[in-house]
């Protein structure tokens, strides 16, 4: 027992309005959602906590309330939560400001949009830290803000520190962001899904980061990420969150080693393992015949000096009923690939063969033939449906542009597909906004398999969703090619996941193929360096269970 | 950059040929003798054909546009009864009317819708983006209440019955202000001021709903951004994140409308004009049409089209200085 927690919360419960408009809080407890519900925790000086659960589980939410960002925002905040002494819910406004940054600072996901767009990324800290700083002025608080740059790893920070944030890469916004949080010398960093926006690599040396300025500064620690991985790697102490409560809350390995809780149990056993082999569903056969194959592919964007080749001499054979997966960092060139698979994309050399004719020149027109048989999954199931439009509408989409079947037929078969990947027939006339994240990527998988394709490019088709999500639809995937002997292209930068799809696996780097071969090949005698670099940069749930001595979770 | 705003402004030229070629073409085919309105009721078939001579309005139109282009470029000689009348380089060739030189038309009545466009343009920019600012900070508070009301009470009122108000009000009833009689800028600037106060309000008032409107859902937008919610969290306060984070990506779309309207004011504020009885060239325009005044129109056209093809243009570049991420190419 240490006689002052540097974070105290008890009894914590965030509430927001219902529905639309602000009119339907006027009740205290009527027409409110729930997101925190009764969270009670405390953290030493020093120590690092993760919250961890699925999305909409309130950790975020609960992470706000730390630094009392639900403040003005509508929502209901009762409990009590204390920051290094201070009452975050009685302080007034000048307090709380002191204490934002000043006491306990906050790391943001996605670091594009969390820095200012117009701004140099040093002014940015410059501002951040005079806030903090009053006495300071603007050359010192420049070159604070340089001086952290460089901290964090940013090479010749002080020159960089005059760009924007465009200018930067993900990872670079990432450490700029941490960088922010540095300059105020805060006792606690909050770091919302630091890493969920960035590459295995950098993600690996943003953790490390994160790791070694806790030593050095001796600052508290909440990580709050649905990546049990990620947690497992950089904290003490779990906390799992569902619908708004704590479910399990204890030592890392306890947790991570031996669940108490069923729902840990699941949360757990549905984290894809890079040790898992393909389950091969019975019956199927990976030696059909060859569908697609491309030679040389290579693909060009912008003219002139501008000219920025995307995918350069790629060669790749898909055979029918087999799945290819391709893994690679963001900007190696894995989705254009994929797009020019299907013919979303013209290549700008090489040739394509489906089924032994050329259709990598073919015009618009002459395509129509292949459309149906070539068809694509999106990542982001909630940007590739049109929102205006019912779901039943447009899984048809691609049926009516077929123009093969009555309008009887194509109800009865959209119909059908729905109920195919696990969804309520009934659901027809509903529109997007009315379902998960999960419901929504099986309707985008329902309308690749209306006009019945040979051959599906599934584009990052899990990273936008849960764990457990994330499982039924891998799943769903797996008996789908079963059933219909589809081929699959599945496209991810999830190295777990990919290989539990895939039968093939082809890595990627700066748009060459780099490594290609059968998946377990691939993952256990990985025979490039960038390979191994990848696989190494993989966080594992096993580290801290086996130190602790307990054998993985069931 | 050079090399854009080259681009840019050979862009311009072409819309703007364009732009004149049309006008040639829908006066060729519209009904209508500009010989017989030029010469007047009384004149007899052979006196008119004789206008149309002088006026080159026998020969083909491709060959009265050549020589419109031939006039812009290097000048042009006119031979009058007594001698040869030389028009100087912009040419526009004369007015079918009164012989007057187009250009010496334009170049006296452009100060005063110029006046016009610019003070209208600060009017609705002020009240507009003001009373937009006002409603996105501050809903419900009686200032921006009133502001709201009053921006449009200005747009739905036509600027004939407004202007009139305004009129009524401000110099009949209140005799704060003398009936505007347009004063050019270089003659008194504080008489020109005092009598442009009442157009620029009325047109102003005229834009500024949709300014406010503008003004408050961009900046609404820019407040719910991510980057927002990280100086929030860093203590900064209200104002600081409005004046120093929200506003400049809020008036982004502000600049690009603003510009498009300044142009457009050149040839669209016609009915202020004749309200106060500006001398400007939407008057002239409007004149020129029904008389089918040719030179006069194809000329005042080039004019407003030339405004908003350069407004939009410097919007462009403004929108690029404002956001390093816009590259122009």
């Amino acid at each position: 027992m240490t006689p002052q927690p540097l974070v105290a919360v008890d009894g914590l419960s965030v509430a927001f309005p219902a529905g639309p408009g602000p009119e339907a809080g006027s009740h205290p407890t009527a027409g409110l959602v729930r997101a925190v519900d009764d969270l009670s925790f405390t953290l030493r000086p020093g120590a690092a906590l993760g919250i961890v659960g699925e999305s909409g589980s309130g950790k975020s939410t609960a992470a706000y309330a730390l630094l009392g960002l639900h403040r003005g925002t509508g929502a209901h905040v009762t409990g009590s939560v204390r920051v290094a002494g201070h009452d975050v819910q009685a302080a007034d406004d000048a307090a709380l400001r002191r204490l934002r940054g000043g006491t306990a600072a906050m790391v943001f996901q996605d670091p594009l949009s969390s820095l200012d767009p117009y701004r140099a990324v040093g002014d940015q800290i410059a501002e951040v830290h005079r806030l903090h700083h009053r006495g300071a002025s603007r050359r010192a608080a420049r070159a604070r803000a340089a001086e952290v740059l460089d901290r964090v790893g940013i090479p010749d920070a002080a020159r960089r520190a005059r760009l924007r944030p465009h200018e930067f890469s993900g990872g670079m916004r990432q450490r700029a962001l941490i960088a922010m949080a540095l300059a105020c010398a805060p006792r606690l960093l909050v770091a919302d899904e630091p890493t969920t926006a960035l590459d295995v690599t950098v993600q690996d040396q943003i953790l490390g980061l994160l790791r070694e300025l806790r030593e050095e500064n001796g600052m508290g620690l909440i990580l709050v990420t649905h990546d049990l991985g990620v947690a497992a790697d950089s904290v003490d102490e779990l906390l799992v969150m569902k619908d708004g409560r704590a479910v399990e809350h204890g030592p890392v390995r306890d947790v991570l080693g031996a669940p108490r809780e069923p729902y840990s149990r699941e949360l757990l056993a549905a984290v894809p393992r890079i040790t898992e082999r393909r389950q091969r569903p019975a019956g199927a056969d990976a030696d059909g015949e060859v569908l697609l194959e491309a030679t040389a592919l290579r693909r060009e964007f912008g003219r002139g000096k501008q000219t920025v080749t995307a995918v350069e001499g790629t060669s790749l054979t898909v055979r029918a009923g087999e799945t290819v997966g391709i893994v690679g960092e963001s900007g190696s060139g894995k989705t254009t690939l994929g797009r020019m698979l299907v013919r979303l994309l013209e290549p700008t050399g090489g040739e394509l063969y489906y089924r032994g004719r050329s259709i990598g020149g073919l015009k618009e027109r002459e395509l129509r033939a292949f459309r149906s048989e070539l068809q694509m999954v999106f990542q982001d199931p909630v940007s590739s449906l049109n929102p205006r439009r019912s779901i039943g509408e447009s899984i048809a989409d691609p049926l009516r542009a077929a123009g093969k079947l009555g309008e009887a037929q194509i109800v009865g078969r959209v119909r059908e597909l729905l109920e195919r990947v696990g969804l309520d027939p009934a659901a027809y006339h509903r529109y997007p906004h009315e379902f998960s994240g999960g419901q929504r990527q099986r309707v985008g998988i329902a309308r690749a398999l209306a006009p019945e394709p040979k051959l599906i490019v599934c584009d990052e088709p899990v990273s936008a969703l849960d764990v457990t999500t994330q499982a039924q639809v891998v799943r769903l995937l797996g008996e789908l090619q079963r059933d219909l002997g589809i081929a699959l292209v599945f496209i991810a930068h999830d190295l777990a996941v990919v290989r539990q799809v895939s039968d093939r696996l082809v890595v990627m780097r700066g748009g060459r193929i780099v490594e290609e071969g059968p998946a377990d090949d691939v993952y256990e005698r990985p025979r490039h360096a960038y390979t191994q670099a990848l696989l190494a940069a993989v966080p594992t749930l096993e580290r801290p269970a086996t130190t602790a001595g307990h054998g993985p979770a069931a | 950059m050079t090399g854009y705003l080259l681009r840019r402004l050979a862009g311009a030229l072409a819309v703007v040929l364009v732009l004149t070629a049309v006008v040639y073409a829908t006066f060729y085919i519209a009904p209508g003798d500009p010989a017989r309105l030029a010469c007047g009721p009384r004149c007899n078939p052979e006196q008119i054909a004789q206008v149309r001579a002088q006026l080159s309005l026998d020969d083909p139109v491709h060959t009265q546009y050549w020589h419109f282009l031939q006039g812009l470029v290097t000048g042009h000689d006119y031979s009058t009864g007594a001698g040869v009348l030389h028009c100087d380089a912009p040419c526009f060739g004369l007015s079918y009317q009164n012989n007057q030189q187009v250009t010496d038309m334009l170049v006296e009545r452009l100060p005063a819708t110029a006046s016009l466009a610019v003070g209208a343009m600060a009017v609705w920019l002020l009240l507009g983006t003001g009373t937009g600012l006002l409603s996105a900070l501050r809903r419900g508070g009686i200032t921006e209440r009133v502001l709201t009301w009053l921006t449009l009470a200005g747009t739905a009122t036509p600027v004939f019955i407004s202007g009139l108000g305004l009129l009524m009000l401000f110099c009949a009833y209140l005799a704060w202000l003398p009936f505007p009689t347009y004063v050019p800028l270089t003659d008194d600037p504080e008489q020109w001021a005092w009598n442009m106060l009442l157009p620029w309000a009325a047109l102003g008032l005229l834009e500024s709903a949709k300014y406010a409107r503008l003004t408050r859902s961009s900046l609404l937008e820019t407040l719910a951004e991510d980057h927002i919610r990280t100086f929030r969290a860093y203590g900064a306060t209200e104002r600081s994140l409005v004046g120093r984070h929200a506003l400049r990506g809020a008036v982004a779309p502000v600049i690009a409308l603003s510009a498009a309207d300044f142009g457009s004011m050149f040839g669209n504020a016609v009915l202020t004009e004749m309200m106060f009885g500006l001398p400007g060239i939407g008057q002239l325009l409007v004149h020129a049409t029904t008389t089918l005044d040719l030179p006069v129109v194809v000329a005042v056209v080039t004019v407003t089209g030339t405004a908003v093809v350069l407004a939009n243009i410097v919007a462009d570049v403004l929108h690029a200085a404002a956001d390093r991420r816009v590259v122009l190419r």
